[in-house]
């Protein structure tokens, strides 16, 4: 088991980021599981054709099943994070292609909890953060605890200060 | 139902009215219904006439299901005007809930369609005026409860402003160090300009109008037919033998001709369009903000607060960059055309730039900012990129060749010219690109022959991503996107270091200058 906090970019951005829920790693390797089910009838199909030896489709998927059940979520779920400072909310994700977003809080326009089946299942939620702007003007940080994202959504919202004129 | 009559109570969750199942149901059923009896109906009638009987069945339970997920839908929506914002919650397999806080709301709008009008039922909007697009909508309410929620929510709007209220009188009048006389101009072009500008603006337009016009037309000149007997009858190689009869002198007086000819009626074209897009342009300062007015045909007429100029563009070409021409336009949230991009004074020297950028409460560069440089490996790696992709293309021709039995591999030699110019051309970028952050901006200068200079306030960025690619990662280079109401600034190949100290910078002013200081 990991620290419950990780450091990605020690010489540049000290603060320290907060792992995400690790029901969200086992919610990606389910995830894994529902995109290796086809793969796995299509190898079977292969294996009873009997044109090819039965091993070579066997091999095939099961390589495939241990990358997106095994590797992918716990490299995933490792490279993501996030840092929640008085006034401003930074997101990290990206295995391959790394992205570090911060979104302060009194740019925050609306703000979204959602869930989707499996999340719900996991009893997880994406937090997005809407500001003004027509690109790129939002920002998600999925695999929180929902509670959790509740409460941070309270936070943000009473962050948002008096404004308009 | 006696929905129409209860008050609204604060943090009390509510939900639409159960009659909105019957407005969403018939509206999808129009969508889909119809098309799909229609379907069903010619299925039946094209095939043996017994299986027809199986359509009323199929579409009742098509009804029967639209019904069940509209009541599904609507008993797990529901809705609440809180203390401080207003919440959504909806979804029976996903979740999502959605909370504006009062103090983002702009306007509260009711809208009726037929079909609710109908039901006495109407759809209420919550707009916080980021683009004009609504971020939260209840569909529907009934008509008493929908006015009884506008007036509600606006007074717990107007609730959440009074804190501000004073702080706004002080910065209303710091917020006007120049209280420019109403209607003074900035900037203006007559004639002479706009065809001096007319000839910069070649353009080949006028080919494809000509072509255009040709197919409109073909009843009274049949263009069509022309070209054809042309190909077919093989006029054209009257033409070519006519041409190849000539002299070489003549044969070349006849191709700088034909240039020269493109290049009259391509610049003739230029300043026709610009004529009559651009006639009477006059760009004034008036008490509401910037005023353009221009055209010849279709005369517009445009009012930009001063206070919704978010960024700068100075962008030139290749050849007015010679002359010392430049076009400066301002990126604000669009609220009069499609546009986030206008145009303030398309074709102007730089001493006309820089009061209009002043007036805008930005400054022009000047000696003593310090600009910064994108990392070399960024521009490396690009041009490798670009001469790698060309020697693959290359090979694959050889080989196909070779296939075929033709031997063409000197083709493969000229990788040398396209390595030779990858090499200026990203030796000359990474020259010339560079960045920079003073006291209140940012500026981006991006582009080899025609350079754009971009410029943002620093309080009025949004958010602040940093990005990196796998070759990134390994040679230390990273992109800054900057996120701005009506688009995004962008930097690429920073190294990694400047992309972070630049960020920290630029969220200190973020955070320091609260959205409701700034006026919107």
């Amino acid at each position: 088991m990991h620290d419950d906090l990780i450091d990605p970019v020690p010489d540049i951005d000290p603060e320290p980021l907060t792992q995400l829920s690790p029901s969200y790693r086992t919610m990606m390797r389910v995830q894994g599981v529902l995109a290796t089910l086809p793969l796995l009838v299509a190898g079977g199909v292969l294996a009873l054709a009997g044109d090819i030896p039965a091993w070579v489709p066997g091999i095939a998927v099961l390589l495939v099943a241990l990358v997106l059940i095994a590797y992918l979520p716990m490299k995933r779920w490792r490279h993501r994070g996030y840092h929640m400072a008085a006034d401003r909310l930074r997101v990290v994700r990206g295995v391959m292609f790394h992205s570090d977003s911060v979104v302060p809080f009194n740019r925050v326009q609306h703000l979204d909890v959602e869930q989707g089946p499996l999340e719900r299942a996991f009893g997880i939620a994406r937090l997005i953060l809407h500001t003004a702007g027509t690109h790129g003007s939002s920002v998600v940080l999925p695999g929180l605890d929902h509670a959790v994202a509740v409460d941070m959504r309270e936070e943000i919202r009473a962050h948002v200060r008096r404004e308009m004129l | 139902m006696t929905e129409g009559a209860d008050p609204i109570v604060i943090d009390e969750w509510r939900r639409v009215s159960p009659l909105s199942i019957a407005a969403t149901s018939a509206r999808d059923l129009v969508k889909g219904l119809l098309p799909a009896a229609f379907v069903l109906f010619g299925a039946a009638r094209s095939e043996n006439f017994a299986a027809a009987w199986i359509v009323f069945p199929v579409l009742l339970a098509i009804l029967g299901l639209q019904l069940g997920v509209a009541w599904l839908q609507w008993s797990r929506q529901r809705y609440r005007i809180g203390a401080n914002d207003v919440r959504l919650e909806q979804g029976v397999l996903s979740r999502s809930a959605r909370s504006v806080p009062y103090d983002r709301i702009q306007d509260v709008s009711l809208e009726q369609k037929l079909l609710p009008r109908l039901l006495g039922l109407v759809e209420v909007r919550f707009e916080t005026g980021a683009g004009g697009k609504e971020e939260l909508r209840l569909a529907y309410v009934p008509e008493a409860e929908g006015e009884r929620l506008r007036e509600v929510v606006r007074s717990l709007v107007e609730h959440a402003e009074e804190p501000v209220a004073t702080m706004d009188g002080e910065m209303a009048e710091e917020a006007r160090p120049t209280p420019a006389e109403s209607g003074s101009t900035l900037f203006a072009m007559g004639p002479r300009r706009l065809f001096i500008y007319g000839l910069f603006s070649f353009s080949l337009v006028i080919f494809a109008v000509i072509l255009g016009a040709a197919q409109q037309f073909d009843f009274l000149f049949d263009f069509w037919g022309w070209a054809d007997d042309f190909v077919e009858d093989e006029r054209y190689r009257g033409a070519a033998e006519a041409l190849a009869g000539y002299s070489l002198a003549a044969q070349v007086a006849a191709a700088l001709y034909a240039v020269l000819t493109v290049i009259v009626v391509g610049m003739a074209s230029g300043v026709a369009q610009v004529f009559v897009r651009d006639w009477g342009f006059l760009l004034e300062r008036t008490a509401k903000g910037f005023r353009r007015r221009r055209g010849l045909l279709t005369k517009t007429d445009v009012v930009m607060p001063v206070h919704r100029v978010q960024a700068l563009v100075v962008s030139t070409g290749w050849l007015r960059r010679r002359f010392g021409w430049h076009g400066l336009s301002f990126i604000s949230l669009a609220q009069d055309s499609g546009k986030s991009d206008h145009e303030v004074a398309p074709f102007a020297k730089m001493l006309e730039i820089a009061p209009i950028a002043v007036e805008a409460g930005f400054a022009l560069p000047d000696q003593d900012v310090r600009w910064w440089r994108p990392a070399p490996a960024y521009y490396f790696v690009r041009g490798l990129a670009v001469t790698l992709f060309v020697f693959v293309l290359l090979q694959i021709a050889v080989i196909v060749a070779a296939a075929e039995g033709a031997r063409i591999w000197p083709l493969l030699l000229l990788i040398v010219p396209v390595a030779a110019w990858q090499a200026v051309r990203r030796w000359y970028l990474w020259r010339v690109e560079r960045h920079a952050l003073d006291a209140t901006q940012v500026l981006s200068k991006r582009g080899w022959l025609s350079p754009r200079l971009q410029i943002a306030s620093r309080v009025k960025l949004h958010s602040a991503a940093i990005t990196q690619g796998p070759l990134g990662r390994w040679l230390g280079y990273c992109d800054l996107k900057l996120g701005l109401a009506g688009g995004t600034m962008a930097f690429h190949g920073l190294r990694r270091q400047d992309a972070y100290a630049l960020r920290a910078e630029v969220l200190k002013s973020i955070v320091a200058a609260d959205l409701g200081s700034l006026p919107r």
